[in-house]
């Protein structure tokens, strides 16, 4: 099985769609040199610079023009550079894309796959790092995913170009050049979490580059004898409810761990759904970002991590505080 | 006087269409205001009918138009059924967007009317990308966007008409400066000249009285068969006025006082067709008829409409999307 990078395994699922379908093309800023994230070298070798398009700096038009060809009957690739800057084109996501089949009677579709690389890397500070995952989920008609691995960047990649829906496709920015085994026959649905770890004392729930830090914690848990199961749901919306339902009732303690702003993040979405329907041992327990600004000096970026230290230590913490 | 090239079967047609869509608003008026049958905003466009007609006589059809949310004339002349638009209205089934849509979101994809929209400008950009498509996919139609003044002064006009020029696609931009923004003064609001900003992106750019069908629909069968021809997009600035107010119960006080009246008096353009079409020769009889062909059929769609009945209540679930659809869970 080939070993290859996040972001090669999303190229590899690029390039073998474009080939299977004339009608798909991507379009961004600066993809004719292969993207700000190389995510796209070698694209416009091989397709021309029609279907691997470069755009000018508008976002809106990126994201509104990309729309129009949907409806005319192309497949578009968007690429919005960094998540941050997609807010820029919140009215052409959100009040277009996003309701267009719905608004038209069924008249229309959207196939478009969203991508918005996001999340914290290096000292990018507070417009260049956002993890904005939650609220998209917040919007019917979008799907949502958020890939942790090179394997589930190819095969979700693949499933997110053959939607007849929009996708938002939150690529994490920090672990492009992470490698894994992706096996090109695998294929993803939505809406089913991967269990990256079985165990049986508490269930840790998560997706993007922290269900890889729920996965390592989860390690040093068990060298102190603390058997996690890791859930990386891969997919925000739908999200796989029935495997995190299963993984409770057998583990009887939830743990949600992410990147983002605590504060009505995805992981209230998750304890309030499991809190409403499995008893558990232990109260739940959700750990994200304080709601507070991503800052360029590492040490103040460093306040709103969430790290795979932090994330046993809160495990630890519902084993060993049980109430009677 | 009349043109001397006069074309009498042709103006007959216009007049058909702009009663037609006048018909269509009054009785949808009518129907919300006497019968509180219409329960959202309408927003008319009387007035305005040569716009919409004059353009989109030149299309065929397959080619696209993208509307604001001021569309029955456009989505009318571009051959949508008024049955169908009218039940929309009353948001019954039935209505071309199955009553989800209204009058604001009105659409006909079968007729490649690719929507009005409830947000100033936002259909540039995506009008712009239905050119984009096409030219991607080899196609041979065009694109019409319709949008107004006001819509000129928000961000996707400048990134929607950049993006046609920097990739040469093949759309005409229409901007049907009905001189107000909702109830604002545009040229209050605006700097410069919106042609100006048109021919500033490199677009060729033609000004036009918008409410002289005649010589509008000329101007455009020049412009639409070049942009056939060459891929090339162009700008269309076309001056009319609107007479009602930005929505139908909207009294437009704003307005000074015996405006509406004075340039209905001498810009309306079905009145300005009409005294041409007389000029020609054409019957009083004659061109009444039309008229009151168009407010019978306008009636027929409402008496149709009024009959309708709600959409099933599980049509609220459909047509959100395929994966993770409200009619699997919608919790």
């Amino acid at each position: 099985m080939p070993v290859m990078s996040y972001a090669n395994a999303a190229k590899l699922a690029v390039a073998e769609a474009m080939r299977d379908d004339p009608t798909v093309w991507c379009v961004g800023e600066d993809l004719g040199r292969g993207g700000v994230f190389k995510q796209y070298t070698g694209l416009v070798e091989e397709f021309g610079p029609q279907r691997i398009s470069d755009a000018p700096i508008s976002e809106a038009a990126i994201m509104g023009a990309a729309f129009g060809a949907a409806m005319a009957g192309t497949r578009p690739i968007v690429e919005m550079r960094f998540a941050d800057f997609a807010l820029c084109a919140t009215d052409e996501l959100v009040n277009q894309i996003a309701k267009a089949r719905f608004m038209f009677g069924g008249q229309s579709r959207a196939p478009m796959v969203i991508r918005k690389p996001m999340g914290m890397w290096r000292s990018s500070a507070a417009q260049h790092s956002q993890s904005l995952e939650s609220w998209y989920t917040h919007i019917p008609g979008l799907v949502v995913c958020c890939p942790a691995t090179p394997q589930d960047n190819y095969s979700m990649m693949k499933a997110a170009i053959a939607c007849d829906d929009p996708v938002v496709y939150l690529e994490h920015k920090n672990i492009w050049s992470h490698e894994g085994e992706v096996d090109t026959t695998k294929s993803v649905d939505f809406g089913k979490a991967a269990l990256r770890r079985s165990g049986r004392d508490v269930t840790l729930v998560s997706w993007s580059h922290t269900a890889n830090l729920c996965a390592e914690a989860a390690d040093t848990l068990a060298s102190q004898g603390i058997e996690a199961e890791v859930l990386d749901l891969r997919s925000l919306w739908p999200w796989d409810k029935a495997a995190v339902f299963d993984s409770v009732r057998k583990t009887g303690r939830l743990l949600v761990a992410h990147e983002a702003v605590s504060v009505a993040g995805f992981g209230a979405e998750v304890v309030a759904t499991v809190a409403q329907n499995i008893p558990m041992k232990t109260l739940p327990k959700r750990l994200g970002s304080p709601r507070g600004l991503i800052a360029y000096a590492p040490n103040l970026e460093d306040q709103m991590r969430v790290t795979a230290p932090m994330i046993a230590t809160a495990a630890q913490d519902m084993m060993e505080n049980e109430p009677a | 006087m009349s043109l001397p090239n006069f074309d009498q079967k042709a103006g007959l047609d216009r007049l058909r269409m702009m009663e037609r869509i006048r018909a269509f608003e009054e009785t949808a008026c009518r129907a919300a205001i006497d019968e509180e049958l219409v329960l959202g905003a309408i927003h008319l466009s009387i007035g305005q009918e040569a716009v919409a007609t004059g353009i989109i006589e030149n299309l065929r059809r397959d080619d696209y138009i993208l509307s604001t949310h001021r569309g029955h004339g456009h989505t009318l002349a571009k051959g949508a059924q008024a049955d169908a638009m009218m039940k929309e209205l009353l948001g019954r089934e039935g209505g071309c967007c199955g009553g989800k849509g209204g009058s604001m979101h009105i659409a006909d994809f079968g007729v490649r009317m690719l929507g009005a929209n409830g947000v100033v400008g936002a259909n540039i950009t995506i009008a712009a990308g239905a050119a984009h498509g096409i030219k991607l996919l080899g196609g041979d139609q065009i694109v019409v966007c319709f949008f107004g003044d006001g819509a000129s002064n928000r961000g996707p006009f400048l990134e929607g008409v950049n993006w046609a020029g920097v990739f040469n696609l093949p759309i005409l931009f229409v901007c049907e400066d009905n001189q107000y923004s909702a109830s604002t003064l545009t040229s209050d609001m605006t700097s410069g000249s919106i042609a100006d900003r048109a021919r500033a992106l490199g677009l060729r750019t033609t000004e036009a009285d918008g409410n002289d069908v005649t010589t509008l629909a000329a101007t455009a069968a020049e412009i639409t068969a070049r942009i056939r021809e060459t891929g090339t997009p162009e700008f269309l600035m076309a001056k009319t006025y609107r007479i009602s107010g930005h929505t139908y119960f909207d009294p437009a006080t704003y307005r000074p006082e015996g405006e509406a009246e004075r340039m209905q008096a001498t810009t309306c353009p079905i009145a300005r067709l009409r005294e041409a079409l007389a000029e020609a020769g054409v019957s009083t009889d004659e061109l009444d008829g039309l008229a009151q062909e168009a407010r019978a059929e306008m009636d027929r769609a409402l008496d149709a409409a009024r009959e309708a009945p709600w959409p099933a209540d599980e049509t609220a679930f459909a047509d959100v999307q395929d994966i993770g659809s409200p009619l699997q869970e919608a919790f």
